[in-house]
């Protein structure tokens, strides 16, 4: 959905805000989890996802969600899957090298970024190389297990 | 300029101390002489006679040669196997390796590869994708982008180990580059993209082809706040255009490349605008290298590869310095292969 995808852009502030939030939630129900086991939990959770950040981002499914740190545009929508910030190729209009019909996913991250309180600097920010082990895996439940592991 | 120690074809250069690669180019730079690159199309054949022969064309006009990885997702003979070739007769390439075709197991196999057969200069690319070129029904593969790329690179050479942590025995001494677009959208964000390529390795830049100065002044000041002007080496891209026609067409069709109205119409006006095209590139030439933080120029002269010795030599830019060609200079060779 290529126009809730460009609105999503647009709301960026609103739904990072959201994603915070949501991450704390999730956090805090790991006793929850840990009770149910986060093995089992992966597919119904990722199935969730796929859904939600389908609609809302035309998700890929990576596994390794970086959105908050791309202005909520997914860089998986990239046809050259780029990470880091644009190919050399951009047209004059903004659109996809590759894919003309569309709005270069790191133009609309700018933009979005902008609308994010410290999103520019999480823009500067070196991604390392996807993890290609990760992808159709749950991205909020590894999330959660990070945080809850720095934590303890 | 004449270094004491030239290459001998099959023998690195000692490393001098703060360099990180055996390599002339990676000197010239440092030594802050005004470098010139250019950019060999490797050819639609089995036949290294047919590189040589391209390689020539350059002879005492350019300090490091680029080898093009399937350039415009064309397929060509390889970087890999160029840059074999360029090395064993003591040239400097610049390997440049595109994201497109290859993984990281591939990718990081061609740089130790690379290295062992001579090459000093990697350009990491993200690579332009496959529908522009003659096999569009091929697989994308862009398993890294170009600052993975770097970092890869930058990793194997610095900490002596692959990216899964196994360890090298013997790392690959590289200069690491990358490329910019200054011109292409979004542009306020295209300096910071450099100081990214930057802090994940890149020490010396390639442009895309600047037709637009005021344009490149704004990137340079704004590369200039950003505080690394002074530890990375800029070469700016430029390139003759054949015609106003050529011009529109590569306006029209190549992607990223910004060609103002005004240049057009200075081709389209002249008699001669092959020639033109020539004079435009030498002025433009002439107006950059006046720029601060600017290193160097890459010629990129694809298809009129045998204009660039002119464009080189009318522009002045090498003060009468001859870069090191094969044959140069023999009796430093015969010297230096006797001891």
């Amino acid at each position: 959905m290529y126009a809730l995808r460009q609105w999503s852009v647009r709301h960026a502030r609103g739904l990072n805000w959201f994603y915070r939030s949501f991450e704390s939630l999730l956090v805090a129900l790991d006793p929850l989890w840990r009770l149910i086991g986060y093995e089992r939990l992966d597919r119904p959770l990722a199935g969730v996802e796929r859904v939600v950040k389908g609609v809302l981002f035309d998700c890929r499914m990576c596994g390794q969600c970086i959105l908050s740190s791309t202005g909520m545009s997914c860089p998986m929508n990239c046809p050259k899957n780029l990470r880091n910030g644009p190919c050399g190729g951009v047209r004059a209009n903004g659109r996809c090298e590759v894919r003309p019909e569309m709005t270069c996913v790191w133009v609309e991250a700018f933009e979005g970024s902008a609308r994010i309180p410290g999103g520019l600097d999480a823009l500067r920010e070196v991604q390392v190389a996807v993890d290609r082990r990760l992808q159709g895996k749950s991205s909020w439940l590894r999330v959660v297990r990070q945080r809850v592991g720095a934590r303890a | 300029m004449i270094f004491e120690d030239e290459p001998v074809p099959g023998y690195p250069l000692p490393i001098l101390p703060g360099h990180t690669s055996p390599g002339r180019f990676e000197r010239v730079l440092r030594t802050g002489l005004f470098a010139v690159t250019s950019e060999l199309a490797p050819p639609d054949s089995a036949d290294p006679g047919e590189v040589y022969q391209r390689a020539r064309i350059f002879d005492g006009y350019v300090d490091a040669i680029n080898a093009t990885d399937g350039s415009g997702a064309n397929c060509h003979m390889s970087s890999v196997a160029v840059c074999a070739l360029l090395t064993r007769v003591g040239y400097a390439p610049v390997m440049q390796i595109s994201c497109r075709d290859k993984n990281r197991i591939a990718i990081q196999g061609d740089i130790l590869g690379g290295a062992a057969m001579g090459v000093c200069n990697v350009l990491c690319l993200t690579g332009d994708g496959v529908q522009a070129g003659d096999h569009p029904q091929a697989l994308p593969v862009f398993d890294l982008d170009s600052l993975t790329l770097l970092e890869t690179a930058r990793t194997l050479r610095d900490e002596h180990r692959f990216l899964s942590g196994r360890k090298i025995t013997y790392a690959p001494r590289l200069l690491l580059g990358a490329a910019e677009n200054p011109f292409a959208h979004p542009q306020p964000w295209r300096a910071e993209r450099l100081a990214k390529k930057y802090a994940a390795g890149a020490q010396f830049i390639q442009t895309q082809f600047c037709y637009d100065v005021p344009l490149l002044r704004t990137f340079m000041r704004a590369v200039e706040d950003l505080g690394i002007l002074e530890r990375i080496f800029i070469l700016v891209g430029v390139g003759p255009l054949r015609s106003a026609k050529a011009a529109e067409w590569i306006r029209t069709h190549v992607p990223g490349v910004h060609i103002p109205d005004a240049v057009i119409r200075r081709l389209a006006g002249a008699t001669d605008q092959a020639l033109e095209g020539r004079n435009l590139c030498i002025d433009l030439i002439q107006e950059i290298r006046s720029i601060k933080g600017v290193h160097g120029v890459h010629v990129m002269a694809y298809r009129q590869e045998e204009t660039v010795a002119e464009i080189i030599d009318r522009s002045g830019v090498l003060n009468g310095r001859v870069p090191w060609y094969p044959g140069r200079d023999p009796k430093t060779s015969s010297t230096r292969m006797v001891s």
